[in-house]
Formats: structure tokens, C-alpha cells, sequence
């Protein structure tokens, strides 16, 4: 498989992790001013900034693991298509209220235990930043999981949509759960967790939740995925170049 | 994260201290809370000073996503800089904050502005209070208010709508 690597494994680790962060950060800004009322827009630019401060983090501390000095910056805005490393679920485009709860859900049930797993890790300040980000992400999915239910179980129409944001989503949860080379040496140091570990909280979740919401699992048969290795749906590329058209523009520009 | 300190920033002879520091320090507020110091937030975490007058400060983030974060720590290089100090701050990851953190007093000037105060961590058995009429009876509007630190809430007593700073 092809591996889109920085100079040390804990680095191209941590970069993934901001990915994620950042790309879903983006989309969730996207959508600032079209949710259905006023509380919503709150919550959803407050989750994408947690998600953007957190991918923040992540990068600078990935730019210290590295060693050469990359900035936050440098790594968020000066990285092309095909160095990103984000899951394929973060990056697909908003539709409806409905698929962005549904992104966010699958997402969230991913985080706790990641977070609260990566909290023990013996990089004291990824730690730190994962004891917050296992806070964090208990309460996005509080939120997420409350939508599920209370769209899944509500009328016709908001079930038919819930359902069909599950149906389309389903097929890029399993890249969440998948473990690489880049993983096995840093959980045999202690830094982090398999992602493999993570599939048992992530299906009790996600099963409880869509079982109360009355919605059905979809069959595991297809799955995507390549995120990791840089290989991306066509909706990456539209994003990053919203995101950093201004950088690219204009080289150094600052506040 | 880390900040250096700026380049041929003229050094001043006389030492900081600490305390002297601490007590500068109080004057930097939160940008969106503005009656708590960094101090009564628990964002303030080390203050260390060098015999050559330079002062180095860390600080924790509170919320991942926390923007005002970057208005403290300018406030901060400001604030030690108008008093002679060449100041570096550093962010500061672990132990992550938490609202124990909160100083008593932080909480009752969070009151006192008319936000609900976080419930400690320890306790199961705190109530959330109306600020304005001290009743713990009230309701959860939107999990999320006008900063990601906070919840908006109604207090189903005296009907007023108020935030609630979110345990983390």
C-alpha cells in the first residue's frame, strides 16, 4: 500500500489524526448559517472549532515530532490532495441536515474511544491533548447521538433521509477501524492505540444508538478506503482548495 | 506552539519575580468572559523568571477550539512588555484543564456576570443554579450557546434564559 509518510511515524500518525480533525472542521464551516435553526448553527460551528483547535494542536506537535520545524500552517495549507491523509468519511460533502448529523455521528463514535484510549499514551502532551479531545468528542456525540434518534424515530420523511445518510455513509466507517504499518510500531512503543481496538466500543455505540433510533445496519460488504494513504474521493480536492486558496495566493500572508 | 523570545528585544537589568508577575498578570482577562483573570480560569500555569529580566509564562488551553486563546496570550507578551519584560509564553498540554480547575472565586464572579458556574467533577450531586434567582430548577435549551465553553439553559422558575459554562 501506498504510505504517505512525514520523517518519523508518530508525526505521519499525528497528521492523520489532524486531518480528520480539520477536514471535518471545514465541512461543519461550511454549513455555518444553513442549519435549521438558530441553536443548530451554534452547535455546529462550535464542533467544527473544536475540531479545527484540536487539529491545530495536533500539527504543532506533530511539527515538533518531526523535528524540521513544519508549522501548523505549513501542514494544514501547504499540503496537496494526495498528502492528506484524512478518512474518506470526514471529507464528503454536506447534503442535508440529516447526512451531516449522520457524518458527525459515525465520526464521534470513533473519537471517544480513540481519545480516551490515546490518553494513556506515553507522549505526555499527546496525552494532554487527548484527555481533552476524549471530553470533547463525550459531548459531540451526546449531540450527534440525540439527532440520530430523534430524526431516526420522528417522521416518515426525517426516518427515510437518516436512514438513507446511513446507508451512504456506511461504506467509508470501515477505513476508521483499519490498522497499517505506520500503527504497529508506535502501539509496541506505548504511544498509541490500534485502531483495530477501537471496533468494539465504536460497533456498541453506533449499534445501540441506530437500534434506538429504529434504523437499520447496513450489510458490511462494501467498504472504501485509502484516505490514509492519500488516495481521496473527488470532494477532498474542491475543500482543500477553498481552504487554501488564500495561502496559495499569497505566500506568508498573515492577520 | 512555542514562542521565542522576540529577537534583539532590549533586555532589561532589573529581575522579575513571581509574585511581581502574578499580580501583573491580573489584569489579563478572559476576551469573552471579561470579569475572569487568567489566574480564576486555571489557564495560568507557571511563571518563571530569569536573572536577565526575561519572563517566560505558560498556559494550558481550555477548549480545544478555544479562539480567545490566542488574544491571551498576546495580552500577555503586552502586558509584561509595557512593564519592561521580554516575555515568552509556551502552551502547555499536560495535565489537561479541566473545569476543576476554575478557581472559587472564578466561579463566583461567573455567577455574579450572570453565567451558571460549572458543577465540580467530584460531585454528583450539585445543581445546576439560575444565576439570577439562585433556583436549581431549569432546563437544557441547545447543548452548545454562544461559545463552545458554554450551554444555553432556562430556568424553568423565574423564566429567564441563561449560559451554563460546561463541566469538561
Amino acid at each position: 500500500m501506498r504510505t504517505v509518510t512525514t520523517d518519523t511515524p508518530l508525526g505521519t500518525y499525528l497528521v492523520r489524526l489532524a486531518d480528520d480533525n480539520l477536514v471535518l472542521g471545514q465541512r461543519l464551516g461550511e454549513y455555518i448559517a444553513h442549519a435549521p435553526e438558530l441553536e443548530e448553527d451554534l452547535a455546529i460551528a462550535n464542533t467544527g472549532l473544536d475540531h479545527i483547535g484540536i487539529a491545530r494542536h495536533l500539527y504543532g506537535l506533530a511539527g515538533r515530532v518531526e523535528g524540521d520545524g513544519r508549522s501548523e500552517d505549513e501542514l494544514a495549507m501547504l499540503r496537496s490532495e494526495r498528502e492528506f491523509t484524512n478518512a474518506l468519511l470526514v471529507e464528503q460533502p454536506n447534503t442535508d441536515f440529516a447526512f451531516i448529523m449522520v457524518r458527525q455521528f459515525l465520526f464521534d463514535a470513533y473519537q471517544v474511544p480513540l481519545w480516551t484510549l490515546l490518553s494513556e499514551s506515553a507522549n505526555s502532551e499527546l496525552a494532554g491533548i487527548a484527555a481533552k479531545g476524549a471530553k470533547e468528542a463525550t459531548y459531540h456525540l451526546r449531540r450527534s447521538s440525540s439527532w440520530i434518534v430523534r430524526l431516526g424515530d420522528g417522521t416518515d420523511e426525517s426516518h427515510r433521509r437518516v436512514q438513507a445518510a446511513v446507508d451512504g455513509l456506511w461504506r467509508y466507517t470501515g477505513e476508521l477501524l483499519e490498522s497499517d504499518d505506520v500503527e504497529a510500531e508506535l502501539v509496541s512503543s506505548g504511544l498509541i492505540a490500534a485502531s483495530s481496538d477501537l471496533s468494539a466500543a465504536w460497533e456498541g455505540t453506533v449499534d445501540a444508538v441506530l437500534e434506538e433510533a429504529t434504523l437499520t445496519r447496513p450489510a458490511d460488504r462494501f467498504q472504501l478506503s485509502g484516505g490514509r494513504s492519500g488516495i481521496h474521493t473527488e470532494h477532498l480536492g474542491l475543500l482543500l482548495t477553498e481552504l487554501q486558496w488564500m495561502q496559495r495566493s499569497h505566500p506568508g500572508l498573515t492577520w | 506552539m512555542d514562542a521565542a523570545f522576540p529577537p534583539g528585544a532590549d533586555v532589561v537589568t532589573e529581575t522579575a519575580t513571581v509574585d511581581g508577575v502574578r499580580h501583573l498578570l491580573e489584569t489579563v482577562t478572559d476576551p469573552e468572559i471579561p470579569v475572569l483573570t487568567i489566574a480564576d480560569i486555571g489557564i495560568l500555569r507557571d511563571i518563571e523568571c530569569f536573572e536577565d529580566g526575561r519572563v517566560s509564562v505558560s498556559i494550558t488551553p481550555t477548549y480545544s477550539g478555544c479562539p480567545a486563546m490566542e488574544a491571551i496570550r498576546e495580552d500577555i507578551v503586552a502586558t509584561l512588555t509595557d512593564a519592561g519584560y521580554v516575555t515568552e509564553v509556551t502552551m502547555v498540554f499536560d495535565p489537561a484543564w479541566t473545569t476543576d480547575s476554575m478557581t472559587d472565586e472564578g466561579r463566583r464572579k461567573l455567577a455574579g456576570f450572570g453565567i451558571a458556574a460549572p458543577r465540580s467533577l467530584l460531585s454528583v450531586v450539585d445543581e445546576v443554579l439560575c444565576p439570577q434567582c439562585g433556583s436549581s430548577a431549569s432546563r437544557e435549551v441547545a447543548p452548545f450557546g454562544s461559545t463552545a465553553c458554554k450551554r444555553l439553559m432556562v430556568c424553568t422558575s423565574c423564566g429567564e434564559p441563561f449560559d451554563h459554562f460546561k463541566e469538561i
